[in-house]
């Protein structure tokens, strides 16, 4: 790369063509120490030059150092993989119920990836094959309802911070309404209208009651964002509402937003889990770990196995998605460390 | 003298101060800017100095139309623009451009430096067509005195007096005939002050621009402009040119600010006669009446408190001074001229 401030002289540089309009005054800026000194021009390290440095790249760089973010993300791979396709790790039937033979028989931990393993259910099911296909119910709400949160709250918070006035105070105190419900009971009510739960249905229960965490972190960061000289210099070039919106500050205001929602899956996949628990979420004959624990509460004193592998399951993919959050966090925000 | 291209004439701009939750009622304003009417002629540079909280920025926001004024006019080309919204302010922008204070905070730092100057194209597509843009901000990049490869960077690889001049490309983008510099060097380097200073002495012989600029740094004011205008508390206190104000002030502000640019030569520093004034910067909330500076003035009379002094060439001065000054007891000071 021609670097042009110490290459020959060019009369179409600036630089080179200092000429003072009036002596007295290049005098005057002289004497407060204005002598020109050629700007010495940063530049990078020549191996990294074409690079671009931005904030996601650079936090990609540092979430690849770091164990956390490792492990959590090919456990998340893991689990995306056996959500999508159980029947690659299993041949089992997760619906096959055999009471006479299998009825809670203990697991046999030589059998590996076999029906056996995990041993079998009140109903005489392969646990392991349940455990498999109950991670589609699982990461289907987790994933769904964080990206319906991210999305309403996004806009809801958006639209609050940027307008301000009485549109912020509308929303705010919608906000503030949402909040005062508390998340099993307005789910309780909610799922309670639906004849028939489905996963999607949990998903809208949940996502209706949850959007409110993502808006206020939204309003906070745009409002924050909105008041800096790029957002400033935008209008003054006679930029409109939605470029400022989406060019200028959500690029600058959805880190902390995605942070949140990263951290905030795993809790949604806790509630839809507790949800089943308490019978208002899932259903037999859907497959659901929520759905396995409560079956298996009924017979804890005899198989105690079969309430510890759905929740094992349950505890392991909620610990890694929040592992993953963090450490998006410490990425992102390296203030926070 | 060249024809004016924009006047500002009793510009004000008052931020309510409110009391209550509920039913907001007004208790006051916060007189940012009060009453200020001057000219700016094609091709000149109009500096504006005065010390922090005087509503220089404010001024400056006011006539991007960034802020709305509460009363007066901003004539540009005999058309008031401060009333304007939609298309024809975003027409009237093409026009008026501002280049900002800190570079590291104007500068969007997750875009490129090549879309942060192709931008004003993006927003304006009249101004230069689509198949242009890249060359047009390759142009910039040159005319600014910054290498055209660095298109694809990102702000934050750049020093501060590179930010300040991607700052300045920006704002020649649209080829405006005004621009207005809110402090452009004030967070910058001494050093590199200098040659921000000097690139937009050239840009202004290369494009004809008009220059309002803002400062607090009285020897950069000087070095610039060809007229200064001097503000205190959201008023004009004193305009003339450069010589006349610096060498011939008249207003005993204006004499206090220049009591204190530094002087380099030790020996000259003896013979000047500093002046300190005592007190505080009125709020200005809470302006006293009559002459905003009597509370802090050394000739201030019991006609100061009553009666507002207005910007005027002083009738006292037979012959004397011939540059508007808002003071009824207007006059050079003896000492002032020796140094």
């Amino acid at each position: 790369m021609p670097e042009r401030n110490e290459d020959i002289p060019d009369h179409n540089d600036p630089l080179r063509n200092i000429q003072p309009t009036d002596s007295d005054h290049l005098d005057y800026v002289g004497q407060q120490g204005l002598a020109v000194e050629q700007e010495t021009l940063i530049e990078p390290d020549p191996v990294k030059r074409e690079q671009a440095r931005s904030l996601w790249g650079d936090a990609w760089r540092d979430l690849r150092k770091r164990p956390t973010f490792i492990i959590s993300a090919l456990l998340i791979l893991l689990l995306i993989v056996i959500a999508i396709w159980p029947g690659l790790f299993t041949n089992a039937d997760p619906r096959a119920a055999n009471l006479t033979q299998d009825y809670l028989r203990k697991p046999d931990y030589t059998d590996f990836f076999g029906a056996g393993w995990f041993g079998y259910d009140g109903q005489g099911r392969s646990i392991y094959a349940r455990v498999l296909y109950g991670a589609r119910a699982s990461i289907t709400v987790g994933i769904c309802v964080t990206l319906a949160v991210t999305v309403l709250g996004g806009l809801a918070g958006m639209v609050s911070g940027y307008f301000g006035g009485w549109t912020d105070s509308v929303i705010s105190r919608i906000i503030d309404i949402f909040f005062g419900i508390p998340l099993l009971l307005g789910a309780l009510v909610l799922l309670n209208a639906f004849s028939v739960r489905t996963v999607w249905s949990v998903v809208i229960a949940l996502a209706f009651l949850g959007w409110t965490q993502l808006a206020r972190v939204m309003r906070g960061s745009v409002i924050t964002v909105k008041q800096s000289d790029y957002v400033v210099a935008g209008r003054a070039l006679g930029a409109g509402t939605g470029r400022l919106m989406f060019r200028h500050i959500l690029p600058n205001a959805v880190a902390p937003v995605i942070v949140v929602a990263t951290i905030a899956l795993g809790g949604y996949i806790t509630a839809e889990a507790t949800l089943s628990f308490l019978g208002i979420g899932l259903q037999d004959p859907t497959i659901s770990w929520g759905v396995d624990i409560s079956s298996a509460q009924k017979v804890i004193r005899q198989a105690p196995f079969a309430l510890f592998f759905p929740a094992a399951a349950l505890s392991v993919t909620v610990l890694a998605f929040i592992m993953l959050g963090d450490a998006v966090r410490d990425a992102l925000d390296p203030k926070l460390r | 003298m060249a024809e004016p291209i924009l006047e500002v004439r009793d510009l004000v701009k008052h931020y309510p101060l409110t009391q209550g939750i509920l039913f907001k009622k007004q208790v006051g304003a916060v007189k940012a800017v009060d009453g200020i009417s001057f000219t700016l002629h094609k091709g000149e540079t109009l500096g504006i100095v005065g010390e922090s909280g005087c509503g220089k920025s404010t001024l400056a926001k006011v006539l991007m139309n960034l802020e709305r004024a509460t009363a007066g006019q901003v004539l540009y080309k005999g058309e008031d623009i401060s009333r304007l919204s939609g298309a024809a302010l975003k027409a009237v922008r093409r026009n008026i451009q501002m280049v900002f204070q800190d570079p590291y905070t104007s500068l969007n730092p997750r875009m490129t430096v090549g879309d942060i100057i192709g931008e004003p194209f993006e927003i304006h597509p009249e101004v230069a067509p689509k198949g242009d843009r890249r060359k047009a901000v390759q142009d910039l990049l040159d005319v600014v005195g910054l290498n055209p490869e660095y298109i694809n960077r990102y702000p934050h690889q750049f020093s501060g007096g590179q930010r300040q001049r991607i700052g300045i490309a920006r704002g020649l983008a649209l080829k405006p005939e005004v621009i207005i510099c809110d402090e452009p060097v004030s967070a910058l380097d001494v050093s590199v002050q200098a040659q921000v200073i000097n690139l937009l002495e050239k840009l202004q012989q290369d494009f004809e621009l008009s220059y309002m600029f803002i400062a607090h740094d009285l020897s950069i004011v000087r070095h610039i402009s060809d007229r200064v205008g001097v503000m205190y508390l959201g008023k004009m206190v004193e305009i003339g040119t450069d010589l006349e104000i610096y060498d011939h002030a008249t207003h005993p502000y204006t004499q206090a600010l220049l009591s204190a640019v530094p002087v380099p030569d030790p020996s000259d520093r003896e013979k000047r006669e500093r002046i300190i004034l005592s007190g505080d910067i009125p709020s200005p909330a809470n302006p006293p009446s009559g002459c905003r500076f009597r509370t802090r003035c050394w000739k201030a009379q019991e006609r100061c408190s009553t009666e507002l002094p207005l910007l005027a060439v002083p009738e006292l001065l037979a012959g004397g001074a011939k540059h508007e000054s808002a003071c009824h007891f207007a006059a050079e000071r003896e000492t002032a001229a020796a140094a």
